[in-house]
């Protein structure tokens, strides 16, 4: 849902309603990127749509795994909106690895926010399903997404996160960038983070 | 006339780029495995490796008896130290008959299991009919064997059901290939080991089976720090495959040692 930043943007916009956050690299996650969304142009020519989630999360990751000798030093989460309009969550290491998950936090601090998350949110485990044939970009929408928070405890929760880890991590400061994805459309926060 | 079917032997995408490449990221042209510029393969591979520190570590288990093949795994996932997810699905379904497990890295599974699925799925509109879990262990051997000392990093079970009834072959990123009726891949196996090879018999019922292959695995978690999370288990039949139970191992740890109250030994009397 958000990235950290200093002054050039952590996240970025893939398609009308997908947007992809990283850590990593610069360079290797732009010229990821540039490659996505011209698989991307190439993909709305050919089929006159845009991407569905599960179609650009397969994409992202066979795209990384195809760098698997030379490994683009990237690692992305991506969140999106369902064909039923739920949100939805993907996350990946970085030789393409993925799974859809409730919520996930990657980066230097990362490792310092996913602990406080698990606390805080329960997000239903597919694993607990029964009897279902169902793949890894499986529509979730029988279930409970998440923790049923409201869009303004949710800010909160990632505005606290972010506040925490840049208190331990001498990675995560400055400035915070959230992107906030729902039916009515896309929408860009900021906030002002420690400075040193 | 008959042709006989080489594309087992080709590799999925050829090693090297070759046309494209000038051509911004070769967007066009089939994808392919683009090759560090280095004299020192192994040793970029090697901190390569180190630095992005793909997922890995694992408790999977699978083996024959009278009723079919039951598979089962955790689902842990560790970045050196760092549990990376909790949720992994090491038990990949490669087709309604036939599962793959995954250890090693995670990306080299996901990703060789899905093309195998893909390869499985052509064999069907070629030959009309399934591919037999031999072929299908054999095709992922091939391409394994072919990117052996490139540092991929496999260790698989393909377990399903064909013509010729139950069958599990053992596959790995060095170039084996195992036919068996009880394996155990990953970190946690000796344990799991342990377990299965104590407890196992080939006229056990599905319910028993599927409770011997839950408590290796659970097993296997408590002991070994890189596996944990859901214990899964599923059970190939004549049917095609299904899932029995997913159970979080932290749970199933009271299950098998319920707490039971401590006797007391000296109470104080009321005065």
């Amino acid at each position: 849902m958000s990235k950290e930043m200093r002054m050039s943007p952590y996240t970025e916009q893939m398609a009308d309603k997908a947007v992809m956050a990283f850590s990593g690299f610069q360079a290797d996650v732009r010229a990821l990127q540039k490659h996505l969304s011209a698989r991307h142009l190439i993909y709305q020519h050919q089929h006159n749509k845009q991407m569905s989630c599960p179609a650009m999360a397969q994409l992202l990751s066979t795209t990384l795994y195809f760098k698997r000798f030379f490994p683009y030093y990237a690692f992305n989460v991506l969140g999106d909106l369902d064909s039923h309009g739920k949100g939805c969550v993907f996350t990946y290491d970085a030789v393409g690895s993925y799974e859809r998950v409730g919520y996930s936090s990657q980066g230097s601090g990362g490792t310092l926010i996913m602990p406080f998350l698990d606390n805080q949110l329960k997000s239903p485990s597919p694993l607990f399903q029964l009897n279902e044939y169902y793949l890894y970009n499986i529509d979730m929408h029988d279930q409970d997404a998440v923790t049923p928070l409201s869009e303004a405890e949710a800010i909160d929760l990632v505005k606290t996160c972010f506040a925490s880890a840049s208190e331990r991590d001498i990675y995560t400061g400055d400035k915070l960038e959230m992107v906030v994805l729902n039916a009515s459309g896309i929408r860009h926060e900021f906030m002002d983070l420690r400075k040193d | 006339m008959m042709n006989i079917d080489f594309s087992g032997l080709e590799p999925i995408a050829p090693l090297r780029e070759s046309v494209g490449e000038l051509m911004g990221d070769g967007i066009m042209a089939a994808p392919s495995f683009q090759i560090p510029d280095t004299i020192d393969f192994d040793g970029f591979q090697k901190e390569a490796i180190q630095m992005v520190k793909p997922a890995k570590g694992t408790t999977t288990l699978a083996f024959i008896f009278k009723d079919g093949v039951m598979v089962a795994a955790d689902s842990r996932a560790s970045m050196g130290g760092y549990i990376s997810s909790q949720s992994v699905k090491k038990i990949i379904e490669i087709n309604p008959y036939m599962l793959g497990t995954m250890a090693g890295g995670a990306a080299d599974c996901q990703f060789w299991h899905r093309n195998l699925g893909i390869k499985c799925r052509l064999h069907e509109l070629a030959n009309k009919r399934r591919i037999s879990v031999t072929g299908a262990s054999k095709l992922l051997a091939n391409i394994l064997y072919h990117y052996r000392g490139m540092g991929l990093s496999v260790g698989t079970m393909i377990a399903g059901w064909d013509e010729k009834g139950p069958g599990l072959y053992y596959v790995d990123s060095e170039g084996g290939r195992l036919k068996g009726t009880r394996f155990s891949v990953g970190s946690g196996s000796p344990y799991a080991y342990g377990v299965l090879d104590s407890g196992y018999r080939y006229d056990m019922s599905v319910k028993e089976a599927a409770e011997l292959a839950r408590r290796a695995i659970y097993h296997a978690t408590f002991r070994d720090g890189a596996s944990g999370g859901v214990a899964s288990v599923y059970h190939v039949g004549p049917n095609g495959w299904e899932k029995l139970s997913g159970d979080d191992v932290g749970e199933l740890h009271y299950h098998y040692y319920p707490v039971e109250a401590a006797a007391v030994e000296q109470e104080m009397t009321e005065a």
